[in-house]
């Protein structure tokens, strides 16, 4: 019995040990998405993953925390959300060959304080009765689409950056121009999520729809989704000149991390081969790590061309585009 | 003439808890000094007019659906021999379970062009598309203040319920004997009685429908909320983000003022509540029409969309998820058994502390604590950073100056930000009901114990309390409900690997698959219902 005891406490204290040390993460992304990558890690280091799963404000939040945050890692959906964090002086350049070889320079931050984890498009969806269209951006504004065109919220940030990229391809005044166009064409007032927009093709309600990419693997693997998918194709826009304009999610180390060590254990992690080969086969997104394959359903959608405007360009923009799209009116 | 006079110790503390309470609103106003006159104008030239316009008409609407909903509702349960009256007394109170924006979610999954609703009328009739047909279209401002008003109408029918039966019936008795049908009697003397309560409960309404964003954004309606948003997460700019919820509590502050000016003059009422109400007999149309009016409220607040959440459930949620759904829902009634718990105790005392202190600025500390209502709950939380991380830094400070360890965010990282958040945001809900329910225990109560030699602790202890017994039930029910439904604060204050029902809820609704967090939602209704049955229990 006492032999027993003694074993038992022995054990408890040994899985104390090994779970002594942890890294503290504020993540943008979703749990069903980050937590089998944590827990592959924590399986794989012993070092404990807590999380705080945000969607606003995590900037100010660690801004106000200072020096004293609890923060390790930061992962965040959007390129905007990096450049802000790096903009507030909250990240600090990570040294690390395992994470710079693995990541293609325009998918990092040139001081290495922020790196992509994955990729994904900006896609327009056509109504399959369409037949094959060649789509680029500014169609989206050409008047023969009148009544045809669905969206989410032009403020969603997912379009935000669409629209800087618009700013900095073809400047202010045509990007207004554009925007105007874009809404008379629109079917309804700009509203509900992407999938709702494929949902709405499928109803008829529109022909054309502006979605990122992982949502159609998304809805072809759900049962009662697949129909609305089946009835649309994914166009990977502007082929003929710039190519696709293509969102990052990525990763960065908080400024005052009290973990740097187990920080940059994670971060190593994220952009392993195994770690990025799940993000793709969980998400549909595309992995930035090169020789990792897509999924089977994405690699099906077919190679295409991205638009090589840095990111940094895109999140500049920003600002500019958010005013054209008031000025516009776009979602009223 | 005033019993607290004398007492200084209650004179102090209440000014202080007050000005914890609205800290955090003072530091948004000083926060936004500085802000940015630029955008302020391109905002003004371009959306800002129709956020402002939406605002208005929104806020109209549901109050006006709201009291539409909840008056006769209450009435009918309260004054007539409506069929099942045991059953819609308590069932009525079942929408405030739901939040808002899950309701908000499901009607428009089922209501949309897309939904299951149209796409059976097109299948059905042949329709082609949306100009074969009219349906109307719920991504609108009405509708946003039908679902709003559906889910808010509680508050409207609880506050006046719950004044209606504590109502003396001696008065009604009077009004019979003067000649007056029992209707008229109702109409003409026990509603007039009821206006305190109806009217704190139209200014809940009318706040919870203000600081709204989640809601009015399923329904793709822009309002001043929007605008606070855009400012802070889209131009980053804070100091304008704070300007502009300064200006929204402002234009609450000054409804709130006119609500309490229109009562001012109203005398206390004896309060005599007597078993044996006379009820209005209500003839078989009568009858027929209360009935279905009742129905439709239980059934659109409450009954549609639990079976929409249950059928998604059966469908789509593993079993797997039911553990970790009970630690996250003991969670949520942690923090929010906390929370209801001090809103109360503040009401209480504070409401008595304007009761016993005559001089007119024994109503301050009871107003100013109820400002945080208006706020909505992401600039809340983020003037709550605004407000403890200074203070947190400062107590490190100290703690390496006295060679201890440092004891981290204490105030901004745990649990304590988030009952604080509840606390601020929702003493307006606990005062309201408690000074309403003060308000009615006439006033030689306070004096008569006196001339039998109690002291005052005695006084409060065996006479306001007791009778203030049903006011503070509801006061702890509702803001208990509304903490567990609150979201954006929790979302950005909580500590790592926290979780509540709502944010649970809402990360899956985020990401475009309530489905897989239907089991999480029952939860929260279910939680949600406890204490509504525990209130109703022990009645009649």
């Amino acid at each position: 019995m006492l032999k027993k005891i003694i074993g038992l406490s022995a054990l408890l204290m040994l899985s104390a040990s090994t779970l002594a040390s942890e890294v503290n993460v504020y993540s943008y992304r979703q749990p069903f998405l980050v937590e089998p990558l944590f827990q592959k890690f924590t399986d794989k280091t012993g070092i404990k993953v807590n999380v705080v799963f945000a969607k606003k404000g995590m900037a100010e939040r660690l801004a106000r925390e200072g020096e004293h945050s609890p923060a390790d890692v930061l992962l965040t959906t959007d390129i905007s959300r990096l450049i802000e964090l790096h903009e507030k002086s909250l990240l600090q350049p990570v040294t690390s060959s395992e994470i710079t070889d693995a990541i293609p320079s325009q998918y990092r931050a040139a001081d290495d304080t922020w790196f992509a984890l994955t990729t994904r498009v900006r896609n327009i969806y056509s109504a399959k009765r369409l037949g094959d269209v060649e789509l680029s951006y500014e169609d989206l504004a050409d008047p023969k689409y009148k009544g045809r065109l669905c969206t989410r919220s032009g403020k969603h940030p997912y379009n935000v950056a669409l629209v800087a990229s618009m700013v900095a391809t073809n400047g202010e005044q045509a990007t207004l121009t554009w925007l105007e166009g874009v809404k008379k064409n629109l079917a309804r007032k700009p509203q509900g999520n992407d999938r709702g927009q494929v949902q709405a093709i499928h109803q008829n309600l529109c022909d054309l729809a502006i979605g990122n990419s992982y949502y159609f693997g998304k809805m072809l693997t759900n049962e009662e989704q697949k129909v609305w998918a089946d009835g649309v194709n994914i166009n990977f826009p502007n082929q003929a000149n710039r190519g696709a304009h293509v969102n990052i999610s990525g990763m960065g180390m908080a400024k005052y991390a009290p973990h740097t060590k187990e920080a940059k254990a994670l971060m190593e992690f994220l952009v392993s081969a195994p770690a990025q080969q799940l993000y793709a086969e969980t998400n549909m997104e595309y992995p930035v790590r090169a020789g990792v394959e897509k999924s089977a359903l994405v690699a099906s959608w077919g190679e295409f061309k991205a638009d090589t405007l840095s990111l940094e360009t895109i999140a500049k923009h920003r600002k500019t585009a958010l005013k054209l799209l008031d000025q516009a009116k776009f979602d009223l | 003439m005033s019993l607290g006079r004398k007492n200084p110790f209650w004179r102090l503390t209440s000014w202080i808890l007050a000005l914890v309470l609205i800290l955090p609103v003072l530091v948004m106003l000083i926060a936004s000094i500085g802000s940015s006159d630029s955008l302020f104008s391109h905002l003004w030239q371009t959306v800002l007019p129709t956020y402002i316009e939406n605002t208005i008409k929104l806020s109209a609407y549901v109050v006006m659906l709201a009291l539409l909903f909840g008056i006769p509702s209450a009435a009918l349960v309260t004054q007539t021999n409506i069929k099942g009256r045991q059953w819609l007394r308590w069932m009525l109170l079942l929408p405030l379970a739901m939040p808002a924006y899950l309701v908000a979610y499901l009607y428009t999954d089922l209501f949309d062009y897309a939904g299951p609703v149209q796409r059976f009328l097109r299948e059905s009739f042949g329709w082609q598309s949306a100009n074969d047909y009219w349906f109307f279209d719920i991504r609108t401002l009405f509708g946003a203040s039908v679902v709003l008003a559906l889910v808010l109408f509680p508050y409207v029918y609880m506050l006046t319920r719950t004044a209606l039966e504590q109502q003396d019936r001696n008065l009604i008795r009077a009004g019979r004997t003067l000649g007056l049908s029992a209707s008229k009697a109702f109409i003409q003397i026990g509603l007039p009685l009821a206006r305190p309560a109806i009217m704190v409960s139209a200014t809940l309404v009318m706040m919870e429908t203000i600081a709204d964003f989640a809601t009015v954004q399923y329904f793709a309606v822009n309002t001043l909320t929007t605008a606070i948003y855009d400012t802070w997460l889209g131009y980053g700019d804070m100091a304008a983000a704070n300007a502009l919820a300064s200006v929204l509590m402002l234009f609450v502050l000054f409804v709130v003022v006119a609500e309490q000016k229109s009562r001012a003059k109203q005398r206390h009422q004896s309060s005599r509540p007597s078993k044996e109400t006379e009820l209005i007999c209500l003839s078989a149309s009568q009858q027929a029409l209360a009935l279905s009016f009742c129905w439709f409220l239980v059934i659109a607040g409450f009954l549609l969309p639990i079976t929409l959440l249950i059928s998604m459930a059966i469908k789509y949620s593993d079993i797997g998820q039911f553990k970790a759904l009970t630690d996250i829902g003991m969670n949520t009634l942690y923090v929010s058994g906390i929370a209801a718990t001090i809103s109360v105790c503040l009401a209480v005392f504070l409401s008595l502390y304007k009761r016993m202190h005559e001089d007119k600025s024994a109503k301050w500390p009871l107003q100013l604590s109820g400002f945080g209502y208006a706020v909505p709950g992401t600039v809340l939380a983020m003037a709550l950073m605004a407000t403890f991380a200074p203070i947190d830094h400062w107590l490190n400070d100290i703690a390496v100056l006295l060679s201890l360890e440092k004891p981290g965010l204490i105030l901004s990282g745990t649990v304590f930000a988030i009952i604080f958040a509840f606390v601020v945001r929702f003493a307006a809900i606990a005062n309201g009901t408690v000074s309403a329910g003060i308000d009615k225990i006439p006033a030689s109560l306070d004096f008569a114990p006196a001339t039998l030699g109690a002291g005052l602790l005695a006084t409060i202890k065996r006479v306001h309390l007791p009778l203030l017994k049903p006011s503070i039930l509801v006061a702890w029910l509702l803001v208990f409900v509304e903490s567990m439904k609150e979201l954006p604060a929790v979302l950005l204050l909580r500590p790592f690997n926290f979780e509540t029902l709502s944010t649970f809820i809402y990360q899956l609704i985020s990401d475009e698959q309530l489905e897989q967090g239907a089991i999480g939602a029952i939860f929260i209704v279910l939680f949600g219902l406890l204490p509504i049955i525990w209130l109703n229990k022990d009645k009649h």
